[in-house]
């Protein structure tokens, strides 16, 4: 796989970049000049329940940097997410923990404030362009709707606005497209028309809910590329979603995989890459197919996510690994550093789990 | 399939076009004044100079039922806003607000609902004082429910739909997502709503006025010129037929616009 190529050249003839600036996991409280997104041990609970659906996630997101977040189905991705973004569906709610943008507190600031936050400093584009788009109005309308409101354009200028951006995701003939319905566009062309609508007003962050997975591969390649270009460009901080470890691979700088509602191995994409210590995270990396690997049965790491209510004490990874020992089953692992940025929540990993097997 | 829906659609419109013209012409022009009696002709069958015949006081038939058409429309605009406004207000809020606030609001328009309509109509007019204005907002009173519900699960549909919470996600204000993302959704449900409401607020209308508490005489009302015909029966049956036929007539035009509307939107989803 090509991607896979990439991070190795980029590992072996290693760059200074952006990266190298952002490659340490700040202590609680702590605030670097260069953070623009900061996730402190965040939780969000179901309403009626009580129960976690995400729990102790910290992450950092610098300025420029590109972040990605894997995990599998149901692991907790959109709901991180649409916490970040203050968006939660009725029946979740935020439990502990802090958010932040910019040194503001997300937690902290009233829904009027985090509303004109949104489209301004921070957007997001979401999985299905089919159904994110409003089917009644045109592109232009919607389009133009949020530079209205943040910038206080006027009609025209909010047009030519519109225009620029839709020519910026490589749309060819924005004129047209502004007076077209969704249904009238491809599912490639609205997620450029997505990706327009969330980028206009320039907001620092960007979160891309698996915005390529609806897609087909050439589609997602340029949709990639587009989202490349406008950070090298504008500068924009993106926290990207994906399945995808391959698109992670290929995207960011940093990398957190998810696991059951938890963060369970995070640093900078070489160092994920080349020493993965969380089973899950070998797992995830056994299951990319590989061209020498043709004809032979893909890899699937055996058993299925535990559900919000088969969530044990122990390592949520336990009934899957095939490593797991006494002390798995009974107690929690925490996300330990691992040099670098590198952190692992995993016994294995940290020598707990050595003393125990002796 | 189909073009079944869609004929039951245009037929219904057919008539509430026909109605309505005959509505709005009494506005400017009835052959007779509809309350010059003239005892000599009284009870007079239809012909050529009184169409539908002459009542018990010599008053021209045609006349009154055009006047009254005009009465009967009025009284369904005005409940049918009145109900589509505080159906909006009520179940907006329950639907977009959701939780508590939801179940408060629906619980009142189910007390509502579980009242027997016509009977909460009489005491609403007998509590004032009767007469048309009283009749039309105690009926725009019982088509608060039904809007309140079609709108409110409407909200439900889409409140948390995707494009909505994109919409949101872009900083969109609550007024903008109800009106702007959320309304335009459900204006089709609520188009069928006001279509069977506005039949239902004639039928209404035309009771309270046929037991004296609607549209007080001399006025003209379907209604009353039914209960006035009653001892006439037998001796002019026309006098009954007129009045009872455009109540009918009003009724299905609604009621097939209103049924075609939901199929055709039944078949598209
Ligand atoms: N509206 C909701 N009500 C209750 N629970 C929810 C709701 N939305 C999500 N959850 C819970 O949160 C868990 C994580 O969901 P989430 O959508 O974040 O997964 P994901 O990682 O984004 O998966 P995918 O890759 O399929 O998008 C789900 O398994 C579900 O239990
Ligand atoms: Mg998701």
């Amino acid at each position: 796989m090509p991607l896979l190529t990439d991070w190795v050249k980029k590992a072996i003839e290693p760059e200074p970049s952006s990266q190298q600036r952002n490659c340490r996991l700040p202590e609680a409280g702590e605030r670097d000049e260069d953070e623009l997104l900061a996730v402190r041990n965040l939780s969000v609970n179901v309403k009626s329940s009580s129960r976690p659906v995400i729990e102790g996630i910290d992450l950092t997101v610098g300025r420029g940097e590109i972040v990605g977040i894997v995990g599998e189905s149901g692991c907790g991705k959109s709901v991180l997410s649409l916490s970040i973004m203050g968006l939660l569906p009725s029946a979740l709610k935020l439990g502990g923990g802090e958010l932040r943008l910019n040194g503001q507190s997300l937690h902290q600031a009233s829904q009027r404030q985090i509303r004109s936050m949104r489209g301004k400093h921070m957007s997001m584009i979401f999985q299905d362009p089919m159904t994110s788009l409003n089917p009644t109005l045109t592109i232009g309308e919607q389009l133009t709707e949020s530079l209205r409101l943040h910038l206080k354009l006027g009609g025209r200028e909010a047009r030519e606005r519109a225009v620029l951006w839709l020519r910026r995701t490589g749309l060819p003939r924005p004129e047209a497209i502004l007076s077209s319905y969704p249904h009238q566009l491809s599912g490639g062309m609205r997620q450029r028309v997505m990706i327009a609508i969330a980028l206009c007003c320039e907001p620092e962050l960007l979160i891309a809910d698996e915005p390529t997975t609806a897609l087909d591969v050439t589609i997602q390649a340029q949709i990639l590329d587009v989202l490349f270009r406008i950070r090298e460009e504008e500068q924009t901080s993106i926290l990207f979603i994906s399945h995808d470890l391959g698109v992670i691979a290929e995207l960011c700088d940093r990398v957190a995989v998810m696991y059951a509602g938890q963060i369970v191995e995070q640093g900078t994409v070489e160092e994920l890459f080349e020493s993965p210590q969380h089973p899950y995270t070998i797992g995830l990396m056994k299951s990319i197919p590989k061209p020498e690997k043709k004809g032979m049965r893909l890899y699937a790491i055996p058993g299925t996510v535990p559900s919000l209510h088969d969530r044990g004490e122990g390592c949520r990874f336990q009934s899957r690994c095939a490593h797991a020992a006494a002390i798995c089953l009974d107690a929690m692992p925490a996300l330990e550093h691992r040099g670098g940025s590198h952190a692992v929540r995993c016994f294995l990993a940290s020598g707990e789990r050595r003393e125990m097997d002796v | 399939m189909e073009s079944k829906s869609t004929l039951t659609m245009r037929l219904g419109l057919a008539i509430i076009a026909l109605l309505g013209t005959m509505a709005a012409v009494s506005l400017l022009y009835v052959p007779y004044d509809v309350n010059e009696m003239n005892i000599a002709g009284r009870l007079q069958s239809p012909g050529a100079l009184h169409w539908f015949g002459t009542d018990n006081f010599g008053r021209d038939i045609f006349s009154r039922v055009m006047e009254a058409s005009k009465t009967a429309f009025l009284v369904g605009a005005v409940a049918v806003t009145i109900g589509l406004v505080a159906g909006f207000i009520i179940g907006a809020t329950a639907g977009y607000l959701g939780g508590w606030t939801d179940e408060v609001l629906m619980r009142m328009i189910d007390a509502l609902l579980a009242f027997p309509g016509i009977l909460l109509a009489l005491i609403l007019v007998t509590v004032f004082e009767p007469n048309l204005f009283q009749t039309m907002i105690a009926i725009g009173v019982l088509s608060v429910p039904n809007f309140a519900r079609v709108i409110r699960s409407g909200f439900f549909q889409y409140k948390e739909a995707e494009f909505v919470v994109a919409a949101r996600g872009l900083g969109a204000s609550h007024a903008t997502v109800i009106l702007r993302h959320v309304m335009p959704h459900i204006v089709s449900p609520i188009i069928v709503a006001a279509s069977l409401s506005f039949s239902t607020a004639i039928l209404v209308e035309a009771a309270l006025s046929y037991l004296g508490l609607g549209v007080q005489p001399p006025d003209p009302s379907w209604g009353r010129m039914l209960s006035e015909s009653q001892s006439y029966i037998g001796k002019a049956p026309w006098f009954a037929l007129a009045p009872g036929v455009f109540i009918a007539l009003t009724v299905l035009g609604f009621n097939l616009l209103g049924d075609g509307l939901r199929d055709l939107r039944d078949k598209k989803t």
